[in-house]
C-alpha cells in the first residue's frame, strides 16, 4: 500500500518533463492534476507499474467550472465564454488496496482530453456519459456516442450550466 | 349483472349478449406486454410472481407486442424510450390498453422539474386508461389498477357509447 506522498514521489521521478501539480491537502480528498495532453501516457504508467498497479477506475466523471465570462447570447439567456471544465479520475488497486484520484482541466469552450478507454475498458461508457452530458472529446475513443439522451438530440449538452432545454423534442413537449 | 345469472339450472347452456361474452372473454386473460422500465418492474414482476399471482386474473407477460392486450407502462419513461414505447404501443393489435403504473408514467414523478431526459408522463405519447399512483406502486395498487381496467372493460359496448364505470 502506497500512501499519497510515495505516489507523488514515483510520479516526479518517473516524468521530469511533465509539470504535475499535487494537492495532498485538498478539501475531500488529496489529488494530483495532470496536463490534459498527458493523461493517458500518465494512467498508463499508473497501471502497469509493479509498485503502483491501478488495475481498476472506479469512476470517471466530469465537472462544468462554469468561471469564464458571462454574456448575453442574441434571445437574451446568458450564456458562458471560455473558462474550464474539470474531469476526475478515480483509481483503485485491488491488489495493494490504495486510492488516487486525478484530475485534468480541460478548456470550457472546446473541452478535449485523450480517452483511457485502451487503459481501462470500463472508461468505454463513462467517457461517453461525460460526452453526453459535458460535450467532452475523448480523443481516440473508439464509440464516442451519446449514452442518456437520444442519439438525435440537437439542443447540447444537459449538465453545462447555461443549458437550455427545449420546447418540443420529435412532437412530445419536454418541460412539465 | 354477471354472465352465469342466467344460468339454466339443469342443461350446460348459457344465455348471454354477445357483448358481455365477448367482453368477459377479454377481461378474463389480459395479456401484457413482457416489458419494464425501472423499479417498478421489479413490483410488476413481484406480482406477476406466486405470492400476487397475477396469473389468477388471467395476466401473463407476452414476449412479442402483437399478441397482447395490455401494455403496463412500469417506470421511468425518458425520451429515448418514449418513442420505443410508442412504437410498442402501435404494434399491439386492437383492442389494446395501457396501464401507467407509478409516479414517473403518470407525470414525471421526482424528475418533474429538473429531469431533462424524462417525459412528463407517458400520456404524452399513448392514451392510458388507468394510472396507478405510487412511487413504486406496492403489488396491491397494481392488483387494485388492473381490476379497475376489467370493470372498465366489462361496461365496454360496441352499440352504445355510454360505458359508465358503475
Amino acid at each position: 500500500m502506497k500512501s499519497f506522498e510515495e505516489i507523488s514521489e514515483l510520479l516526479k521521478n518517473n516524468f521530469s518533463d511533465i509539470q504535475f501539480e499535487f494537492h495532498p491537502e485538498a478539501k475531500f480528498e488529496p489529488y494530483i492534476l495532470v496536463p490534459a495532453n498527458k493523461i493517458d501516457t500518465v494512467c498508463l504508467f499508473l497501471r502497469d507499474n509493479n509498485d503502483l498497479y491501478f488495475d481498476s477506475l472506479i469512476n470517471l466523471s466530469a465537472v462544468d467550472d462554469f468561471n469564464g465570462n458571462k454574456i448575453k447570447d442574441p434571445q437574451g439567456n446568458e450564456i458562458m465564454q471560455g473558462g474550464t471544465m474539470s474531469i476526475y479520475y478515480h483509481l483503485e488497486s485491488i491488489k495493494f488496496r490504495h486510492k488516487l484520484l486525478v484530475k485534468v482541466i480541460v478548456d470550457r469552450d472546446n473541452p478535449s482530453v485523450n480517452s483511457v478507454t485502451s487503459i481501462w475498458n470500463c472508461a468505454n461508457w463513462h467517457e461517453r456519459e461525460a460526452f453526453d452530458l459535458f460535450g467532452i472529446n475523448f480523443n481516440n475513443h473508439p464509440d464516442l456516442r451519446r449514452i442518456l439522451m437520444p442519439y438525435d438530440w440537437e439542443f447540447g449538452h444537459p449538465l453545462k450550466k447555461d443549458y437550455q432545454n427545449p420546447e418540443f423534442y420529435q412532437g412530445m413537449r419536454v418541460p412539465y | 349483472m354477471g354472465l352465469l345469472d342466467k344460468e339454466f339450472s339443469d342443461n350446460n347452456i348459457l344465455i348471454t349478449t354477445t357483448e358481455n361474452l365477448f367482453n368477459w372473454a377479454r377481461l378474463s386473460s389480459l395479456w401484457q406486454v413482457g416489458f419494464g422500465l425501472a423499479c417498478c418492474a421489479i413490483e410488476m414482476m413481484a406480482t406477476s410472481a406466486s405470492h400476487y399471482d397475477f396469473d389468477r386474473f388471467g395476466v401473463i407477460p407476452r414476449p412479442s407486442p402483437r399478441q397482447s392486450d395490455v401494455i403496463i407502462v412500469s417506470g421511468t419513461v425518458t425520451l429515448k424510450m418514449a418513442l420505443r414505447v410508442k412504437r410498442l404501443y402501435e404494434q399491439m393489435p386492437d383492442p389494446k390498453y395501457v396501464i401507467s403504473m407509478g409516479s414517473c408514467s403518470n407525470c414525471g414523478g421526482p424528475y418533474w422539474e429538473h429531469g431533462y431526459h424524462v417525459l412528463k408522463g407517458v400520456d404524452r405519447v399513448i392514451p392510458v386508461d388507468v394510472y396507478v399512483p405510487g412511487c413504486p406502486p406496492r403489488p396491491e395498487a397494481l392488483l387494485e389498477g388492473l381490476l379497475k381496467l376489467q370493470e372498465k372493460i366489462r361496461y365496454e359496448s360496441i352499440t352504445k357509447k355510454n360505458n359508465e364505470i358503475v
